[in-house]
């Protein structure tokens, strides 16, 4: 076996602009969840948002990248505001599935193809890089060592993921050192408490779920940045990733979304290149290579149920500092 | 995420009359120097070309309306006395190609079959078409013999009530296990998917891989479903149970354990849809607008008998009436003598069957059977259940038929690809007026 | 310390005859026709009742008689069937609970709800209002925060001071015991400086020796011009401080006026007591001896 090859493979996920865009996601299911108790099963939602917002405002309407990400914004800021209003009031299950429904409904319209025009259907979004790659400031060819050599605009989409993964990471971490968090940690302990004490409860949860709504949409745009939109993409198992990647690092954890996503992928990719190959040197014989690449996700699913059961502050997290209270 | 079309017959009695109209069309658009007139459309102003021959019987067809739609440009054109049309564009893109039904001779249509591209509505048959590697595209329409009978607004709301009435019965034997085990345990438990999904899969094994008759395989399917739940409470549920895990860590359990499930059914069955014997029997028509086929009508059958069974077991029984108390009040029910985790434990392995059986009809209704198709209807089970209140067996109940016919009826207004955006919306709504629930109840504060 | 302040007894509350709806001569809260049912069951129904300003009122009655109900709708966080009632002369029907709070009436729960997850003083820091880093945008800037939330904090380190709760500063509120959560949240309720305190059951689950300084609180915070309302089970410790008693049955007000009166009420025995009419109420209970009775927290 190709130890070295399958190491390579590996490591490169740990900049991958996959693995930027399911961190920054997941630093705004940080908010909802870690730090604010909103279960939030939504989350592809906003990225889906935040993807199609910057696709389609470049494609139909000829904005520059930019202005395509201030429009996928926007987008998940009213998205979040039309999910917060009949759901936020609700018990953490109902929230739960309504956030998943409202979700889903976001993505069957933009896979329907009655807007076909302006969505191209199940097909996807592609070929809006033009704006985005002209903005680069890197001058053309090939950087960096080892696994890590990329093209100047390789490059460009990493760091500037990096960037906005960095300016989340800073918001999030002022934002829960503020009293400001600690009305929203408040509300995750107790909301019925908070509000005795004279928080408007509902504005609170609102503001946290459009931050890391908005966090979200971002993911979205990285996600999209390198590659296309295509909506089977957004499905509630992508929402269910995050929340492994979540969970794996730490809820209420600053950096846990980064170390969860990292790993995530990393483990991801090395078993997407270590199991086929095992089975090519026939150590696991009852499995085709297709059933190797399956299995992993079946891995990821143990995966969340035992970090639930086991460790559930994460790998991060403060023992003490669980985020699951009955309610 | 689409079943397939099962009431829409819109062309009676096809006679399939295929016409195989090949133009050299680059020749024809290079050497086209004929002047514009009514047959031929834009084709010097513009360099992209869309040509083709309207012919029936052999015979070209003249005065047929072609309409030439897309990218904010449309156009319209009559073939002429050789049946020929053509329209230039200004883009290499995609455009809409339209036949005017009603320009055509009486009796005559564009026929469906042999071509899945077309969209029909009343004004004609479309064809979206686009250019491939040269400037200019032949676009044919196939002619057969028959009427285009829109079928009455009544006729197809009725005969959608129907199906959407089936659809949210075979919801309804999967809800209420979803809620049973919710009211009793206070799991959200997203695997129940898996054992719809589960009991599919073993009815194909036994019937379909084994070849065992349907009347062994698909008991014994349920059974096996039940069976699962029965294992999954003792191995997984109630360990957890003990363990104490809030409800949103078991909750996020039951995630992971339907994503490992699903995953489980895939490395096994692969990624294809299986057919369970007499898939898609015929239709037979009964009262005025009302046609059903055999499986139909037994799957409904066997769907009301289970639902009053579970009725009957909830409301008469000693476990039914325990398995509503819980629902109630776990602590107050324990205290009073009722043996919960024996009461748990049977509303699993019912739940499950009752799931394991909703799998087998929904792979009727599909139709077929897939690694996922568990995971497809899940998000309309919860919405049935949170709909009718969680907990509450009778609001699943509601809320299944509920959202069985929403999905249905919808499609009379919308796209079929969006008719599962009708339940979720109206959940919505309701949680907006209702937060409990349809039936559901309000926690008390302080 | 309060303790050795005004602890004298508020007479003269009422104008007029004694009688279940009294009129008082300065009331702070004043309802009518308050109902609410769940059900069939018809939890609370109070015609009309009015609170006196700058006392200690009790509210008593039987488990299960609508006082913590009663306690829900007038914060607003329950909604009424009908009913009217007003806060300081302005009415709050209607109001969501934390404008309820922000008005000055802040209240405490029958089952506490301590902030577990968060230390013993940021539970304190969170009762005070008016923080201006508790916006999104001024949160983010500490430098405009901070000087304010140095200055809540030593009023935190005070409060906790006065109910022996220093030591615990920095653990975690959910390492409490029953008791000292009570404690916490009453501390947590006086960081807003509130005009109304609200108390469901304070003295459930605090041990006598604490129960004798809890007392001396809640006389303080009258001291100190506050007005107090509370629920309480134990019949010494509302005769030993309060100045007016309401009590409650099957949801409706069955009897008002002080202590010593109502505890002779023959309504009140009937209600709480059945047929042992003649009895005194802390000889049945058998709670006469004890200072209090440490009691469960009850789910009800
Ligand atoms: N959310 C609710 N749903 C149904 N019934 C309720 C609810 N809240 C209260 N009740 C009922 O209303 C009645 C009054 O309850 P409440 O809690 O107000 O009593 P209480 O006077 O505070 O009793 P205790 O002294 O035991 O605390 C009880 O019979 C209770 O069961
Ligand atoms: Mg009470």
């Amino acid at each position: 076996m190709d130890w070295g090859a399958i190491f390579s493979n590996s490591v490169v996920w740990i900049i991958n602009p996959e693995t930027i865009a399911y961190a920054l996601a997941t630093v705004g299911l940080a908010i909802h969840f870690g730090y604010g108790g909103l279960l939030n099963f939504g989350q592809a939602g906003f990225m889906a948002l935040g993807a199609y917002g910057y696709a389609i405002s470049i494609l139909t309407f000829g904005f520059p990248w930019w202005a395509g990400i201030l429009v996928g914004i926007a987008a998940s800021v009213v998205f979040a505001l039309i999910l917060g209003i009949p759901t936020l009031r609700l018990r953490a299950d109902y929230l739960a599935i309504a956030t998943i429904a409202l979700a889903e409904t976001v993505r069957l319209l933009f896979q329907t193809t009655a807007f076909d025009a302006v969505t191209n259907s199940a097909d996807g979004l592609g070929g809006y890089h033009e704006s985005f790659r002209a903005a680069n400031p890197i001058p053309k060819g090939t950087y960096g060592f080892g696994p890590f050599t990329y093209n100047e605009t390789d490059w460009w989409v990493r760091i500037f993921g990096i960037f906005l993964l960095a300016v989340a990471l800073l918001i999030t971490w002022l934002l829960m050192r503020s009293p400001w968090g600690r009305v929203l940690k408040g509300i995750r302990e107790d909301e019925d408490a908070v509000r005795a004490l004279g928080k408007n409860v509902f504005s609170y949860k609102m503001q946290a779920l459009i931050l890391g709504g908005v966090f979200g949409s971002l993911g979205g745009v990285v996600f999209a940045l390198p590659s296309a939109v295509i909506p089977g993409a957004y499905v509630p198992s992508l929402t269910f990733f995050l929340w492994t990647v979540l969970l794996l690092g730490g809820a209420a954890t600053i950096f846990g979304p980064v170390v969860g996503s990292v790993l995530f992928w990393v483990i991801m990719a090395f078993l997407s290149n270590l199991l086929p190959r095992m089975v090519e040197a026939g150590l696991l014989p009852f499995m085709s290579n297709q059933q190797a690449n399956i299995m992993r996700f079946v891995l990821i699913g143990l995966a969340l149920m035992l970090i639930v059961i086991y460790r559930p502050q994460g790998l991060l997290g403060n023992k003490k500092e669980l985020t699951f209270n009955a309610r | 995420m689409v079943p397939a079309q099962r009431s829409r017959s819109l062309v009676k009695r096809p006679i399939m009359l295929l016409f195989a109209v090949l133009l050299a069309s680059m020749a024809f658009a290079m050497t086209a120097v004929t002047p514009a007139h009514a047959d031929d459309v834009n084709t010097d102003k513009y360099q992209y070309v869309f040509s083709g021959n309207v012919k029936y019987n052999d015979k070209p067809l003249a005065g047929v309306e072609i309409d030439v739609s897309g990218n904010g440009y449309s156009a319209t054109v009559k073939t002429d006395e050789k049946g020929q049309w053509s329209v230039g564009v200004p883009e290499k893109k995609k455009y809409d190609i339209t036949l005017v039904e009603s320009t055509l001779p009486k009796g005559v249509i564009v026929s469906q079959e042999g071509n899945d591209r077309l969209t029909i509505s009343e004004k004609g048959a479309t064809i979206e078409a686009e250019f491939g590697l040269t400037d200019s595209k032949s676009v044919n329409f196939f002619l057969g013999q028959g009427v285009r009978e829109t079928v009455s607004f009544f006729d197809q709301f009725v005969s959608r009530a129907i199906n959407g009435l089936n659809f949210g019965l075979m919801l309804a034997l999967a809800a209420i296990g979803l809620s049973l085990v919710f009211g009793t345990t206070g799991i959200a438990n997203f695997a129940h998917a898996e054992m719809v999904t589960f009991g599919a899969l073993m009815a194909l094994t036994f019937s379909v891989i084994l070849v065992w008759p349907i009347w062994i395989a698909f008991p014994l399917a349920v059974i096996l479903t039940g069976v699962l739940g029965w294992l999954q409470d003792v191995a997984l549920w109630k360990p957890l149970r003990i363990r104490g895990l809030s409800i949103v860590q078991l909750m996020i359990v039951s995630i992971g354990f339907s994503l490992a499930l699903r995953y489980v059914f895939q490395y096994f069955y692969g990624g294809r849809t299986y057919q369970l014997p007499d898939t898609g029997s015929k239709k037979i028509q009964l009262l005025g607008p009302i046609a059903l086929s055999v499986t139909d009508m037994v799957s409904m059958g066997i769907s009301i008998v289970m639902l009053l069974l579970v009725a009957y077991w909830l409301q008469r029984t000693k476990i039914g009436k325990a398995t509503r108390a819980i629902a109630d009040n776990s602590s107050l029910a324990a205290t009073s003598g009722i043996d919960v985790d024996r009461v748990v434990r049977i509303v699993w392995i019912f739940g499950s069957a009752l799931a394991g059986l909703s799998g087998i009809l929904w792979a009727y209704f599909r139709p077929g059977i897939k690694w996922d198709m568990g995971w497809q209807i899940l998000l309309l089970i919860f919405a049935a259940v949170v709909l009718g209140g969680l907990g509450t067996a009778y609001g699943a109940l509601v809320g299944s038929i509920i959202v069985g016919l929403l999905v249905e009826l919808s499609t009379l207004w919308i796209p079929s690809d969006v008719k599962y955006v009708g339940p979720f919306v109206v959940l919505i709504i309701v949680l907006l007026v209702r937060p409990q629930g349809l039936l559901g109840r309000r926690e008390r504060i302080g | 310390m309060p303790a050795d302040t005004n602890t004298t007894r508020s007479t003269g509350l009422h104008v007029g005859e004694i009688r279940p709806g009294v009129p008082k001569v300065d009331p702070i809260i004043v309802a009518d026709n308050v109902t609410r049912s769940f059900g069939g069951l018809k939890a609370v129904d109070v015609d009309h009742v009015e609170i006196p300003r700058n006392a200690i009122t009790a509210l008593i009655g039987p488990n299960g008689a609508g006082k913590t109900t009663f306690f829900n709708l007038l914060t607003g966080f329950d909604k009424p069937d009908t009913g009217e009632w007003s806060f300081d002369g302005t009415s709050i029907s209607g109001v969501p609970a934390f404008k309820t709070s922000r008005m000055g009436q802040v209240r405490t729960f029958q089952l506490t709800k301590s902030l577990a997850m968060l230390s013993v003083l940021e539970n304190m820091k969170l009762g005070a209002k008016g923080q201006s880093g508790e916006r999104f945008f001024t949160a983010m800037l500490p430098w405009l925060w901070r000087k304010q939330d140095d200055e809540i904090e030593q009023k935190a380190l005070e409060l906790l001071k006065r109910f022996k709760l220093d030591t615990k500063q920095d653990d975690f509120a959910a390492s409490l015991s029953g008791g000292q959560r009570k404690l916490l949240e009453m501390a947590r309720a006086l960081m807003s400086d509130p005009t109304l305190v609200m108390l469901d059951e304070p003295m459930a689950g605090v041990n006598p020796a604490l129960t004798q300084s809890l007392l001396d609180h809640i006389l303080g915070l009258k001291a100190d011009g506050m007005t107090v309302l509370f629920v309480e089970h134990d019949m010494q410790m509302v005769r030993h401080i309060s100045d007016w008693v309401i009590v409650m049955a099957e949801g409706r007000i069955v009897a008002e006026g002080p202590p010593d009166d109502v505890m002779k009420n023959t309504a009140v025995i009937d209600a709480y007591l059945g047929s042992h009419m003649d009895t005194d109420l802390g000889v049945v209970t058998g709670r006469i001896e004890t200072v209090a009775t440490p009691k469960k927290e009850k789910k009800s």
